[in-house]
């Protein structure tokens, strides 16, 4: 699969505990193994607790990219919680941008408190679908409990981006880099975590 | 399997800036690592234990990192190849020792890495870790790329046994922090016998000699650095602007040039080996360009040792402008950016750049203003900190005498803001809440009648906490160190310590008794757990009452995401909406407003609390705290 551009640039967002990282990370190494040349820069350290955290992925035929996206060059997002997708667009959308989102939405401190209302989903995803070429939205998180545990959200996550067709991954190189990076007892629930999502992904 | 310890020579895979590190250190050989957990530095041990029984290594987590550099020296003696890494704040800490290690010299290669936190996103300052290099006259390696760091980390070794130095690498987050396509070499298998040479002895005094035998060292690393490939020219001859980069301003800076379309106007110099710094690599290229601008990380370190040779040699140089942080083209605070880059040259070059359409760009910003709220750091769901600090806040208040908390740096540091309920009033180094509460403590007497408490993690205590405890016993302070006992080192991804009963490798170790060496020093000391806040609330009662000497509250309580690995939910967790009465209790919405736990929130469509099921971790805790006891818990 050709690129769209060179470099094509991804961001994965979403909150400080949703497995943002290692989304990051096992989609970087599918692409790799692709043999394309890629970058990942991470935002964690503080940010892991409670706070917004984003992985840069750079996607190249031949060229290491630096680990940050300038502003405004964001081709393909991620985000794993709604609000998360405007605050990301708001400096690295531009007109051509495509978004997945993920429509459970992860409470902020002062919403929690009653201090801030969390505005609808139906408008947000709106929004995001205004400053979107093309957009998809999943419930990955409802994916995920009902499968037992929140923690499957991101490889639900995964199984949706593949069903996009943005990127050149597939659920083969997904099962293979799942068996070198992560525990064997896990396969079988993310597999099925990616199939779910594969499945119920709508393009909006 | 270790992700590092691959023995598969030409394959490439996608490795962390820390992982490349490490891999280039098994390249070259390593025997013994060490280092204390501090981001962005903590990848680099973590993916060397993962690797230390394939690779028959001695790696482990020091209590501190002057421990770590005085154990991977020891190791260089008895001449095996060695590394130890550190955060920025680390090498405050080892620089004692390593200031007279660099006087001694070394045998096996030794490598020491400090990751640096421009913008200190994960670190209470943004510390520049390379003047270090300079006070100390070592060897400075700055890597740019992924393969970099592994290449120039596998170079370092040979390049400190050539000199007879430690060799030091600057990293920062962008490269320590980040993952890139790095491609593999050979994985040697070295056959080393650990021996002390008695005739050679490692002794720093007297210094005038060593001190001469070490600046004639840093003569020979110049030398060696001119024709490093590690320093390279991208551009025209005479370029119309010459810039000199290196680490992660290598890449912003090559893009930044892209975008613009400047390549036939712009020069890039990209130095990596930065101190002692090229400089008859660095003179050719200032002699070709009349304005030189310099992008780099934190401190102006290039630009004035560069402005320092200008100096030296300006009748042969020409006039020249110079633009970087003292010009005020680059900021001086906070990380740089490939924005900040892009404008730096802009404006030199009076080049326009506009990445997306002014309409897009405000469309988005009207988005984000209006349905974007703020996210805040917190605690996480079922943090014990949170609990902890809700009995600080509680006791203080019942106390009435204004008493306070003094902290440091670990996730409790959040006990600063709204999720610790804003009780702590000061952070600063590993330890430093103690060490302060040591001197808070000998104020009575000029009329301090406010009670004192400091907190400190597990790990923390035994990285610097002891010696103020030490300290405060010994000169009669009077406070109480509450002692966060979450048995691991969170905050920089649950590394094991002394009090653990695990080694870095995951061995077992003998589980230091924290009770126990707190009595020892003599310290009062009484152990609760904060989810049983009746219990932690009255021992801090207690302590509050007893004005004399140093008193010790140990909170036992495992964190939140090490125990969610394991087990399940402690309880399940529901408000029953028949008993919560929402705004008409009287509360105030006590659970949500105060207590903030992210597993429970204000829902205002029925105007009632309500558990997060995809975020409640069950640890009970705000079933305690309702007074309507609208919470209910049961047993999971």
């Amino acid at each position: 699969m050709a690129l769209a551009k060179d470099p094509f640039n991804v961001i994965i967002g979403g909150v400080g505990g949703q497995g943002n990282v290692l989304a990051s990370q096992i989609l970087g190494q599918m692409l790799v193994s692709g043999g394309y040349v890629i970058t990942i820069g991470e935002t964690y350290g503080a940010s892991q607790r409670g706070g917004a955290v984003m992985s840069h992925l750079r996607l190249s035929e031949k060229d290491q990219f630096s680990p940050l996206i300038p502003e405004g060059r964001c081709d393909l997002l991620v985000s794993l919680e709604p609000v998360e997708a405007l605050r990301i667009l708001e400096p690295y959308g531009h007109p051509g941008v495509m978004t997945l989102v993920n429509t459970r939405p992860i409470f902020p401190m002062d919403v929690i408190s009653g201090n801030a209302t969390y505005p609808e989903i139906s408008k947000v995803v709106a929004a995001i679908q205004s400053l979107s070429r093309k957009t998809w939205s999943i419930n990955a998180t409802e994916i995920a409990l009902e499968m037992g545990d929140p923690i499957f959200s991101n490889m639900a996550m995964l199984g949706a981006l593949t069903a996009t067709n943005t990127l050149p991954i597939n659920r083969q190189g997904f099962e293979e880099t799942i068996k070198a990076l992560l525990p064997s007892h896990r396969l079988s629930d993310n597999l099925r975590a990616f199939d779910e999502g594969s499945n119920a992904v709508q393009e909006l | 399997m270790s992700l590092i310890a691959q023995d598969a020579p030409g394959k490439t895979i996608l490795l962390m800036g820390n992982e490349a590190i490490a891999r280039g250190a098994l390249e070259a050989g390593v025997k013994v690592c060490a280092a204390y957990p501090g981001n962005p530095s903590s990848e680099i041990i973590g993916s060397l234990s993962s690797a230390a029984e394939a690779m028959d290594l001695h790696v482990e987590w020091s209590v501190n990192e002057k421990v770590a550099m005085e154990v991977v020296a020891a190791a260089s003696f008895a001449g095996l190849r060695s590394l130890c890494s550190m955060k920025q704040n680390g090498i405050n800490v080892a620089a004692d020792f390593l200031l007279n290690l660099n006087l001694t010299g070394t045998q096996g290669g030794l490598v020491f890495v400090v990751a640096d936190d421009p913008g200190g996103i994960s670190s209470t300052n943004e510390e520049d870790s390379r003047i270090f290099a300079k006070i100390g006259n070592l060897p400075l390696l700055e890597p740019a790329t992924f393969q970099e760091a592994k290449d120039m980390t596998l170079w370092a070794f040979s390049l400190s046994e050539d000199l007879g130095l430690p060799v030091m690498i600057r990293s920062v987050t962008r490269v320590s922090h980040a993952r890139g396509n790095v491609r593999l070499g050979a994985l040697p298998r070295p056959i080393t016998k650990a021996r002390f040479d008695i005739n050679r002895p490692r002794l720093a005094f007297p210094p005038f000699p060593n001190h001469k035998a070490l600046l004639q060292k840093m003569d020979r690393a110049k030398a060696l650095f001119e024709g490093s490939p590690y320093n390279l020219y991208r551009g025209a001859e005479k370029p119309e602007l010459l810039v000199i980069t290196g680490g992660s301003g290598w890449m912003y800076s090559l893009e930044a040039v892209m975008n613009l379309g400047v390549q036939d106007r712009v020069g890039l110099l990209k130095l990596g080996t930065t101190w002692p710094l090229p400089e008859t690599l660095v003179l050719k290229h200032l002699k070709q360009a009349e304005t030189v601008l310099f992008i780099e990380e934190v401190d102006p370190f290039l630009e004035n040792n560069v402005k320092e040779f200008f100096a030296q040699h300006c009748m042969n140089l020409g006039l020249k402008r110079f633009y970087g942080k003292a010009s005020g083209t680059v900021p001086s605070a906070g990380e740089i950016s490939p924005e900040i880059v892009c404008s730096a040259l802009q404006s030199l070059l009076r080049v326009a750049y506009k990445p997306r359409p002014e309409d897009y760009a405000t469309r988005a910003r009207e988005a984000a203003a209006e349905l974007v709220p703020a996210r805040a750091l917190g605690f996480c769901a079922g943090c014990p900190h949170r609990a902890t600090y809700w009995a600080v806040k509680k006791a203080l208040a019942l106390d009435g005498r204004q008493g306070f908390v003094l902290g440091d740096i670990g996730c409790y540091g959040l006990g600063m803001g709204p999720s610790g309920f804003f009780q702590m009033k000061t952070i600063h180094a590993m330890g430093s809440g103690a060490g302060l509460a040591a001197g808070f403590g000998q104020l009575g007497r000029f009329g301090l009648t406010q009670p004192v408490l400091a907190v400190c993690g597990d790990s923390t205590f035994y990285h610097a906490a002891m010696p103020a405890l030490v300290n405060a016993r010994y000169n009669s302070a009077n406070f109480i160190l509450l002692l966060l006992d979450n048995s691991a080192t969170a905050m920089t991804g649950f590394q094991p310590h002394p009090g653990t009963g695990r080694t870095a490798t995951g061995k077992e170790a003998p589980v230091l008794d924290l009770k126990g060496i707190c009595e020892s020093l003599g310290a009062k000391v009484e152990v609760t757990d904060p989810f049983d806040q009746r219990a932690t609330t009255e021992a801090m009662l207690k302590f509050l009452q007893d004005e004399e000497g140093v008193k010790v509250l140990i909170l036992k309580r495992e964190c939140a995401l090490v125990r969610s690995r394991k087990q399940k939910k402690l309880y399940h967790v529901e408000v029953d909406p028949e008993r919560c009465l929402g705004e008409a209790c009287g509360c105030n919405r006590l659970c949500t407003r105060v207590f903030k736990c992210p597993g429970l929130y204000w829902d205002r469509a029925t105007g009632k609390s309500r558990i997060d099921e995809a975020i409640c971790t069950g640890c009970g805790v705000c079933a305690e705290i309702c007074p309507a006891s609208a919470i209910r818990k049961e047993v999971a």
